[in-house]
């Protein structure tokens, strides 16, 4: 299916000016364990998933498929080559998401970046060490095994005089090395740039206001677009005049299979034009709404997928000493990203570039292509910093958008959502309903598990507790939804499914802890033989300095605890809370999170995405919900859809399991996932009142309290 | 219609012959090109837009430019006037107190007009002056640690 012409490796390697080019491949199965990965590989010189390129002035340029979003990418990754390689930080220059210099990538989500395209760029690094330290012990005339490196230069131990740098080793040549993964990687114990916390790459350029983001691409002759929106998914145009819009000065205006657009030199003056076009559209009458979605849900989900089976729920239901079941639901969330959706496309020469904010630019060529009617090799698509994707980006409209303007126009042309049409269009992380049963013996071992998610899907479901009756069943992946399951468009928001999964399950645990006077702490660790999941639960409680009590004590304040494993790695969070029982306002007092992730590549960067996490969770805890009649979006701004805000800070404290044994694991969501349940078990704790429903807005926390 | 409208930009005067009805926030990022000031919601509620006008961090968004005829302007671009980052930038790139970044000139705006106002703020204050800056990647706590920092080392505020 790859419709690029697979470029000559001589080719490739003057294309870069010379030097060494160091290629990984790990097979895409490998890295993606996906076909698709194998089907749209790109026409490098071998199938190829990281390169390093050392020029000959000791420059060396690590080209990664990847994108930064605040995710801290672009240091963790120049960090794990700079170690294998043996240089400094420094030393690395990385190019990101850009798909005509970068190899092949699927995207930027999933906590991938490091756990998966981490050891490609390690064994690249590690390979060129070896290239240049061959290439060394040529020119001076000694063994490899006599020589070592030391930030860039390769030198004889014990006489340090007798060097050569990496540039004057790349000089003249041109070398390209495919790598099979077997090179040598540091060990724990050697990390020099891996393990340590350096400010991060692109810190000057964000507090000085010179980070350059897709909408801040400027191109002389460029126009901004204004495209005319439906009022509800599902409406359609009957008619439209934009005689108004044409009349002004110093407009454009584009009326072409659907896409009406207004375009200027400025974005104000779009913005006046698209005020006067007129349209009517015929809308279809809504049949669902914010309160209805989760009976229809249940009722239009497609068949389940069993992912666990074990034992006999019926006869385990039948000796339990006790069972209890439950209802859980959530509410469909925008990602909400500071920056909208941006693309800027220009045409020329037959070539498309677009420039474009997105967690996926291979995704978005292929689907520019595409639209286009374009071969691929002739769309490039460019990744500036993207701010903020959290899964919302990986798709996208606005490059199609704005590819189609800048074919018809001939300008090169801006395509920037405003913030209501960022919330029209988003891919709303899914509402879900979850049914659980479950079962506890006269000891409070659990021994019946019956679980089932409808809307969100499977993520996070899976049960690391020992019940030998057990049985998950998912109604729908959020991926695959069946049209007219969703009223509009859903998709992956950070750590997808598991949000809502683990809002269930570990509130599931907690009412079975409570129902016989346990200990939450204790009821988990006697009802998993998890090493790890055992390790986080014990590291959180001792850093929280957790007292054995039973739920609930009612005085107001409470304590919740909530665990998890996501992107394979291990995460218990401890939260205090303070409830008004008069406004059933809650304030989150403090959150300890323990995170066992493997080896930690950069401890700052992890901790970094714990506390946003953990802060940008209690969004969801308590304010977001989007609103909506059938296809109609009701939230449109930051007016009425409540993120987090400074002041729901409460302390956080973080602490890493050590685990030096495990490769890194991923970092970017897994402190998200226990958000809702480890505040619900609080508010239950200082209340006595379960609350069911996401977000947990004062309303409903105060109408569960007056149920106690 | 066109107006001229004259204001001090980062300690420069500027002159734009355009109508004053036009929003400071896209006169900055279009005919200006001082695109570190973002577009977040278009009606004043995230802050991402946050400028300093005549010593008060405002919505650039909601600004009109007849608003800031004549007055001192500074965006996040004039805050490091000799490439010599400001205590409030230096803090905030020391503590890693931004991810994705696009809030960011916002933030160190609105900080600014914040010490300006109150140098030496508590911790309760800057919460309060922050509150209507909103960050999605919600680095919220590190920005207020950043912001005190700056504050402590700018010895209360006095520069």
């Amino acid at each position: 299916m790859s419709d690029v012409t697979r470029m000559d490796r001589r080719e490739f390697v003057k294309l870069l000016g010379g030097g060494i080019v160091v290629i990984v491949n790990l097979g895409p199965l490998t890295l993606f364990n996906s076909r698709a990965a194998e089907a749209f590989q790109r026409g490098y010189p071998e199938d190829i998933n990281a390169y390093l390129h050392i020029a000959e002035d000791g420059k060396v340029t690590l080209f990664s498929g990847k994108i930064e979003m605040g995710q801290g990418a672009m240091t963790s990754l120049t960090q794990m080559a700079a170690e294998d390689l043996g240089v400094s930080l420094e030393t690395i220059h990385i190019v990101m998401g850009d798909t005509d210099t970068c190899p092949w990538d699927m995207g930027t989500f999933g906590s991938l970046s490091t756990r998966m395209f981490g050891p490609a760029v390690r064994a690249a690094a590690a390979q060129a060490r070896l290239v240049l330290t061959d290439l060394a012990a040529e020119r001076l005339g000694v063994s490899r095994d006599l020589l070592a490196v030391d930030d860039g230069v390769v030198y004889v131990k014990g006489d340090r005089d007798r060097h050569v740098s990496y540039g004057e080793l790349a000089e003249g040549q041109e070398i390209t090395h495919t790598v099979d993964q077997k090179a040598v990687l540091r060990a724990v114990e050697e990390f020099a740039v891996m393990g340590s916390s350096p400010l991060r790459l692109d810190g000057h350029e964000k507090v000085t206001g010179a980070a350059k983001f897709a909408g801040d691409i400027r191109i002389p002759g460029m126009l901004y677009a204004r495209i005319l929106r439906p009022p509800a998914h599902g409406a359609t145009l009957k008619r439209v005049d934009t005689s108004a819009a044409e009349a002004m000065t110093g407009v454009t205006v584009v009326n072409e299979d659907g896409l009406v657009a207004v375009l200027s030199a400025d974005p104000e003056t779009a913005e006046r034009a698209l005020e006067l076009v007129k349209a009517d559209f015929d809308v279809p009458t809504p049949e669902v709404d914010t309160e209805s979605i989760f009976d229809h849900l249940v009722q239009a989900a497609p068949a389940p997928n069993t992912s666990e089976q074990a034992g006999d729920l019926e006869a385990a239901r039948s000796e339990c000493e006790q069972t209890f079941d439950v209802t859980y639901y959530n509410s469909y969330v925008a990602h909400a990203p500071i920056e909208p959706h941006t693309a800027v496309a220009q045409l020329e020469d037959g070539k498309l570039t677009v420039w474009s904010s997105t967690q996926g630019p291979f995704g978005q060529q292929r689907t520019i292509a595409r639209e286009m009617g374009m071969s691929a090799e002739h769309v490039r698509v460019i990744t500036p910093y993207v701010g903020g994707g959290f899964g919302g980006k990986v798709g996208g409209g606005q490059v199609v958008e704005a590819a189609r303007l800048a074919t018809v126009t001939g300008a090169p042309v801006q395509v920037a959502w405003t913030r209501e049409e960022e919330f029209f269009y988003d891919t709303f992380r899914p509402a879900a309903v979850l049914k659980v049963a479950s079962g506890i013996d006269a000891d409070g071992k659990i021994t019946l598990w019956d679980y089932q998610v409808y809307g969100a899907g499977s993520r996070g479901s899976d049960v690391f507790y020992d019940i030998p009756n057990r049985s998950v069943r998912v109604y729908g992946e959020w991926g695959r939804a069946p049209a007219g399951l969703h009223p509009f468009g859903v998709g992956a928001w950070r750590a997808p499914a598991a949000n809502s999964n683990r809002f269930a399950a570990e509130q599931q645990i907690d009412i079975m802890a409570s129902a016989i006077g346990m200990d939450p702490l204790e009821f988990r660790l006697i009802n998993t033989t998890d090493d790890r999941m055992l390790g986080v639960l014990r590291t959180v409680a001792e850093a929280y300095g957790w007292e054995p009590a039973a739920t609930p004590r009612k005085n107001g304040r409470g304590r919740g605890l909530a665990c998890g494993i996501d992107a394979e790695t291990y995460v218990a969070l401890i939260a205090d809370v303070t409830v008004d029982s008069e406004t059933g306002a809650v304030k989150v007092d403090r959150v300890v999170c323990a995170q066992d992730m493997g080896v930690v590549v950069n401890p700052d960067g992890a901790r970094m995405q714990m506390e946003g996490c953990i802060a940008m969770g209690l969004g969801y805890v308590f304010g977001e919900e989007v609103r909506f009649q059938g296809g109609k979006i009701l939230d449109s701004n930051f007016d009425t859809y409540k993120l987090a805000r400074f002041s729901w800070m409460p302390r956080i404290d973080t602490v890493f399991v050590s685990n030096d044994d495990l490769p890194p694991k991923g970092g970017g969501e897994p402190a998200i996932i226990n958000m809702g349940a480890v505040v619900a078990n609080a508010i239950f704790d200082a209340t006595g009142a379960r609350i069911h429903r996401l977000p947990m807005t004062p309303d409903r926390v105060l109408a569960e309290i007056r149920k106690t | 219609m066109n107006d001229a409208i004259r204001f001090t930009l980062n300690g420069k005067p500027v002159t734009l012959e355009t109508d004053g009805d036009r929003s400071l926030l896209w006169a900055l990022r279009t005919d200006l090109e001082l695109t570190g000031t973002k577009y977040g919601c278009g009606a004043g509620l995230c802050g991402s837009c946050t400028v300093i006008v005549d010593g008060r961090a405002v919505r650039s968004c909601v600004t009109d430019l007849n608003d800031v005829q004549g007055a001192e302007v500074t965006t996040i671009e004039g805050l490091a006037p000799n490439g010599r980052l400001h205590p409030l930038q230096q803090a905030f790139y020391e503590q890693g107190a931004y991810q994705c970044g696009y809030c960011t000139p916002g933030m160190l705006m609105n900080a600014y007009g914040l010490l300006l106002e109150k140098p030496g703020a508590s911790r309760e204050e800057i919460v309060r002056g922050m509150e209507s800056n909103l960050c999605r990647c919600s680095a919220y706590k590190r920005i207020v640690e950043a912001i005190e920092t700056a504050s402590e080392r700018m010895g209360g505020g006095h520069e």
